[in-house]
């Protein structure tokens, strides 16, 4: 298992480094090696300022979507579950957009981050408000989808009043998810936060393998199901909120890195977790590396890019197992 | 040797009429108990309630002890429940899953101590899962992964089993194996509960039988053929006819005209 992390790893940090020396001409390990040096400031601007930043930002993201998606599965026994299923991720950019439609975005630079937290902060709130009264999984479930309902009403209606073209542009831009020109400075307000939620997630990897067993087996055992559940909806909301706040709206990371790694897990889900944060890190790292040297007009989104490469492999695991293949 | 268990005015409730009322019942270590009733008597609600997985009222107790106010994880070392449906969402191994068992003296899977192996090792030789070790559990049959259920919970090594129809997938050897396993896990001074629908079985293995209907307790008797004789008529409006060789075993008759 350490090896499987390590490898994971490894990779995210060869990845990593590719991404870093390599710009819109190509591979050019003379820049890295002169930032490095210390001896080119021209260097030091391009790698420490924009390009490290966005690095970074891809990773941290990745990791917090692909723990996330982990966490929420073994939690739910369901393996299409994700941070979107709760509707942490469509209150957070509810929260993001609304500075964004009321001006407060461009006045004050950090609204758009705390709008985000905000919101993921209340669906957390609400969530683990449920989480306390409910009895079954199920009933979670559905008052995350009622909640990814409303907030997705609520931001059609900020796109219907929307003054005018440009901010029409600018809220739907936000909402498709993007590392680009992200700040050192945006990365210390959030960074943190992702750290304080993938403890939460990490202190319930025991709990989580013993949910395999369904709640009132793993109740049975000795697991306080009440305070696990409270324990992962806040872990998740946390660390989601914060990964919209830097990056917008990121789909299918969640679902795909737990997929892919639970073959050399064990499918444990709590060995599932460390390995899914690295491997979420390492695709986010190479799907923004793509929409950079991509040669198009726009720039892709980041967002973009996840949708198009996730949404197939996830019809892929619906079908596979409505064949009646083993779960997960 | 450990304490009764002992149950006083048990309650579950979903919606009037209660599910289970009333019920109050004291088991004795070395014993073992079946629960027999008709089907929706009640039977697994008793006990999902005495493994304190349903909101109940009334009291569960051993000794001084009260089980409803332990933390999680300290009455899971005392008492073990295998429910009667078996939920597994993963394909880990069944050597993983058994070790499950170990969850309230702190084990995962992956870190087990030496206490934990050889326990999860004694609970597969019982139950006769050796040979499945390596198999992912969604890959089982009904009657392999409730063998190895059952040696997930025997793996806890509780004062206190309760199981809901261990034997009810199982093929005759099997039967008679998980049978024969429960009643020496009794021998050995622990206290055994078990949900049973085969009144042969009842009959050869039990010690005491708690005779249950529409959420009541009608009677605990000891397991003597007077009390098949009295019981099973009210309850099940058949007649057992007891195996003429002198043995427990007892069967039922197809009726006239049918």
């Amino acid at each position: 298992m350490t090896r499987l992390n390590l490898t994971l790893a490894a990779m995210l940090l060869l990845a990593a480094m590719l991404a870093l020396a390599t710009g819109p001409d190509g591979v050019s390990p003379s820049l890295f090696a002169g930032w490095l040096g210390g001896h080119d400031p021209a260097a030091a601007i391009i790698l420490a300022d924009i390009r490290l930043p966005r690095v970074l930002s891809a990773a941290v993201v990745g990791a917090s979507l692909g723990l996330c998606g982990a966490a929420l599965q073994g939690l739910t026994r369901n393996p299409l579950a994700e941070p979107g299923i709760l509707g942490v991720s469509a209150a957070a950019t509810l929260g993001a957009t609304l500075t964004l439609y009321f001006g407060l975005a461009a006045l004050f630079p950090w609204a758009l981050p705390l709008g985000a937290i905000a919101g993921a902060a209340l669906a957390t709130l609400l969530l683990a408000s449920a989480a306390v009264r409910t009895q079954g999984m199920a009933s979670l479930i559905l008052v995350g989808v009622g909640l990814s309902s409303l907030a997705g009403a609520l931001m059609a209606l900020i796109l219907n009043f929307a003054p005018n073209p440009f901010s029409l542009s600018d809220l739907v831009n936000w909402t498709l998810g993007s590392v680009a020109n992200r700040s050192l400075a945006d990365l210390a307000m959030t960074a943190p936060l992702i750290l304080v939620g993938a403890l939460f997630l990490f202190a319930q990897r025991a709990n989580l393998s013993l949910l395999t067993l369904g709640e009132p087996a793993a109740a049975a055992h000795g697991l306080d199901v009440r305070r696990t559940r409270i324990a992962i909806v806040a872990g998740t909301g946390i660390a989601t909120g914060a990964a919209v706040a830097l990056a917008g709206a990121v789909g299918f990371v969640g679902i795909v890195a737990p997929h892919l790694v639970r073959p050399w897990t064990r499918h444990d889900p709590g060995r599932t977790l460390a390995p899914s944060a690295w491997l979420g890190a390492l695709l986010l790292v190479l799907a923004d590396l793509v929409v950079r040297i991509l040669p198009t007009d726009n720039e892709l989104r980041l967002g973009v890019v996840a949708a198009l490469a996730g949404a197939p492999v996830f019809t892929l695991i619906v079908l596979r197992r409505g064949r009646g293949a083993s779960r997960g | 040797m450990a304490d009764d268990l002992i149950i006083e005015a048990l309650r579950v409730e979903a919606q009037a009429p209660p599910l289970i009322a009333n019920i109050s019942a004291r088991f004795a270590p070395g014993l073992l108990t079946a629960i027999v009733g008709p089907n929706g008597a009640g039977k697994s609600t008793l006990l999902r309630a005495m493994a304190g997985v349903v909101p109940t009222q009334g009291t569960i107790r051993m000794g001084a002890a009260d089980l409803t106010a332990l933390r999680p994880a300290e009455r899971a070392r005392r008492l073990a429940y295998l429910p009667q449906v078996h939920e597994l969402a993963w394909d880990i191994s069944v050597a993983d899953m058994v070790a499950l068992g170990r969850f309230a003296y702190g084990a995962a899977p992956g870190r087990l101590s030496a206490e934990d192996k050889a326990a999860v090792d004694r609970a597969m030789a019982a139950t006769g899962c050796i040979d499945l070790a390596h198999r992912g559990v969604t890959s089982l049959s009904g009657g392999e992964a409730a063998l190895a259920c059952l040696a997930r919970v025997l793996a806890a090594e509780t004062p206190v089993l309760l199981v809901d129809e261990p034997v009810g997938a199982l093929d005759p050897a099997n039967q008679y194996r998980v049978m024969e396993c429960l009643a020496a896990l009794a021998a050995d001074g622990r206290t055994v509960v078990a949900v049973l629908h085969d009144l042969s079985l009842v009959a050869q293995f039990a010690d005491t039988v708690l005779w249950m209907a529409s959420g009541r307790l009608a009677a605990q008797t000891p397991a003597t053929h007077d009390a098949f004789a009295q019981h099973v008529p009210a309850l099940f409006a058949r007649t057992p006819v007891f195996a003429s060789d002198g043995s427990s075993a007892l069967y039922f008759r197809r009726s006239q005209g049918t």
